[in-house]
């Protein structure tokens, strides 16, 4: 997903010159090609993110298209206020391309691990949110960034991520995709947790429990009327991320709902990490199983919820 | 011990002519009206200001979005106060306008916003953000060999900031010779003075030795700025930084070197007796 991510960038300086490539320090390498036939719009700039903001966003007041690439929480929490005020108050066009969303960097322990990303980038008014599933829709997906109005903060996986996208789903920015019709549940997902999801789905199956999925993508703007639509009839709403659980897809989801029903919510259920920092290493697989985010265990979970939701009034369950 | 310098001493002594007390008439009657604002780091800056927007920015209030225009940074964006009755000066907006300072339906709040108040390049007011902003501009003007230059105001507490030195090397890495940093060297930041709060001394060593050429002067001396400014990049390749020494407050005796005049919430009847004479009738 990364390698095509970054390709992508390359692809796109091609067709259009107002793109840049800013990286802080990224592995040796990092998009040779494009440094190469394009060398100035190439830009290393050092370990100093909060400056490497400020300095996309300057580029982007004269008319450029800045992707700026790094580790994701170095994205997020080193220069959170250059992300607020130098790119979002001002609604520039600068794309921050975040290596290792969730749990990816697992074994570098909690500094490299984005648990909070999305929360704390949803927070930010103008700001767009997106966690692609794999490799394929990355690519659709960064075929749509070029003339998105104001910044996008991209949620990259690890890479080697099974593709489960469908280019016939195609990709726009703000609009869900529909991987599994509803039925008793709908879960709803981002970013990698769709290819869990699946798996998931077709344990349940095998137990008799009809299972949809809605891929969000995006999760801001998040698609209300997707949502809405695809609730329609379940028994359970089952929110799907790799992240804590403030803030996230969960939390989108559940304002959402609240927001627009008010009254008669369905029965939810929201699958995460924990509210706390991870002290295992490990692997992204073996973090996520220990934190009930398998497919076995995301049936499970979701098995037990739907049993409780037959003997309890509507009302929101947490994990 | 640290030496003083003589373009420090020369601040402090230093008459102001004319259109200095006016716009410092221009900067109080705002304070007044809005009964409040930081006056002490506006009128620091005044000259500074004012020589960029009378002798040296090539812009245009007629045309302020004109490409080619020169771009100026108030990074300390707490002295707009300074930068507005430069603005309303010069005809960006009216200047009646900076009676509504911080009012409730005003363009003019207590920092400057892009968007909101015409000839204001970015929206600032969190420090440590202009220079990084500038570095950008600038990398651009280079990449669509655009001619303008650009212009960043700095505090001298506001380089307390790591991310200031993080575009110095920046600046310095892409050698930035369309790019000028001009330091407000008061000395005195909101808590006292700065040698006391995170001591910034050799100043002039450091900007150097982040790959800047630079200049010192009097920060209050009309003259050697328009000289100084006349004649950058001061050395073709580098990016220039200005070191002004300044006097917090300067023009209005109470307030002078007094850190209780970094920002006021209320003046009394008796502060604008003293305003009165130090600036003349407001």
């Amino acid at each position: 997903m990364r390698n095509t991510a970054m390709n992508m960038v390359h692809k796109l300086a091609a067709r259009d010159e107002r793109v840049l490539y800013i990286g802080s320090d990224p592995g040796a390498g990092t998009l040779r090609a494009m440094s190469k036939e394009f060398p100035k719009r190439h830009l290393i700039e050092g370990i100093s993110e909060a400056h490497i903001i400020g300095m996309s966003a300057g580029l982007a007041m004269e008319g450029f298209v800045p992707y700026v690439n790094t580790i994701a929480t170095f994205l997020t929490r080193r220069c959170y206020e250059q992300v607020a005020v130098d790119l979002c108050l001002h609604n520039l066009p600068v794309r921050l391309i975040a290596n290792g969303g969730g749990l990816v960097y697992a074994p570098l322990g909690p500094t490299h691990q984005a648990i909070e990303d999305i929360a704390i980038m949803r927070a930010l008014p103008n700001m767009t949110v997106i966690c692609p599933c794999d490799a394929d829709e990355a690519a659709r997906m960064m075929e749509q960034t070029l003339d998105w109005e104001g910044p996008i903060y991209i949620r990259l996986g690890k890479g080697g991520d099974a593709i489960v996208s469908k280019a016939e789903h195609g990709f726009e920015i703000g609009k869900a995709i529909l991987m599994r019709p509803p039925g008793d549940v709908l879960m709803v997902t981002t970013g990698i947790m769709l290819q869990r999801a699946i798996a998931a789905a077709d344990l349940l199956a095998a137990q008799g429990v009809r299972a949809g999925i809605l891929h969000m993508h995006t999760v801001k703007p998040l698609d209300t009327a997707a949502l809405l639509q695809a609730i329609r009839g379940v028994k359970l709403v089952a929110t799907l991320e790799e992240h804590v659980p403030s803030g996230g897809l969960g939390s989108a989801v559940a304002e959402t709902l609240i927001d627009k029903l008010g009254s008669g919510l369905p029965a939810m259920l929201r699958l995460s990490l924990p509210d706390r920092f991870m002290h295992n290493y490990g692997s992204q697989d073996s973090l996520l199983k220990k934190h009930g985010l398998s497919a076995g265990s995301i049936a499970t979970s979701i098995e037990h919820a739907l049993a409780a939701s037959h003997t309890a009034s509507p009302q929101l369950h947490s994990t | 011990m640290i030496q003083i310098s003589p373009h420090a001493e020369a601040a402090l002594t230093c008459t102001l002519d004319e259109r200095s007390l006016y716009l410092r008439r221009l900067v109080l009657g705002s304070v007044r009206s809005a009964g409040r604002g930081h006056v002490g780091p506006a009128l620091s800056l005044i000259e500074m200001v004012r020589v960029l927007y009378d002798d040296v920015l090539r812009i245009d209030p007629n045309n302020p979005r004109d490409p080619e225009r020169d771009r100026a940074i108030l990074s300390k964006g707490h002295g707009c106060l300074a930068l507005y009755a430069l603005l309303a000066d010069r005809g960006f907006f009216p200047l009646s306008e900076l009676e509504g300072f911080c009012g409730p339906d005003s363009i003019l709040g207590g920092h400057p916003e892009y968007g909101m108040v015409p000839g204001v390049e970015a929206s600032t007011g969190a420090l440590g953000h202009g220079l990084s902003i500038g570095v950008g501009l600038a990398l651009a003007a280079r990449m669509r060999e655009r001619s303008y230059r650009t212009f960043v105001l700095l505090g001298d507490g506001e380089i307390n900031e790591g991310s200031v030195w993080e575009a110095a090397m920046g600046a310095a890495k892409h050698g930035l010779d369309n790019l000028v940093a001009m330091i407000d060297y008061n000395k005195l930041q909101s808590y006292g003075p700065t040698d006391y709060v995170l001591p910034l001394e050799p100043l002039a060593d450091k900007w150097r030795s982040f790959g800047f050429a630079v200049q010192e002067l009097n920060g209050h001396d009309v003259g050697a700025l328009r000289t100084v400014l006349k004649q950058v990049p001061a050395v073709p390749g580098k990016p220039t930084a200005i070191i002004c020494h300044t006097v917090k407050g300067k023009g209005l005796p109470a307030a002078e070197s007094n850190a209780d005049w970094h920002h006021k919430n209320k003046l009394t009847d008796s502060e604008l007796d003293a305003i009165r004479v130090a600036v003349g009738d407001f």
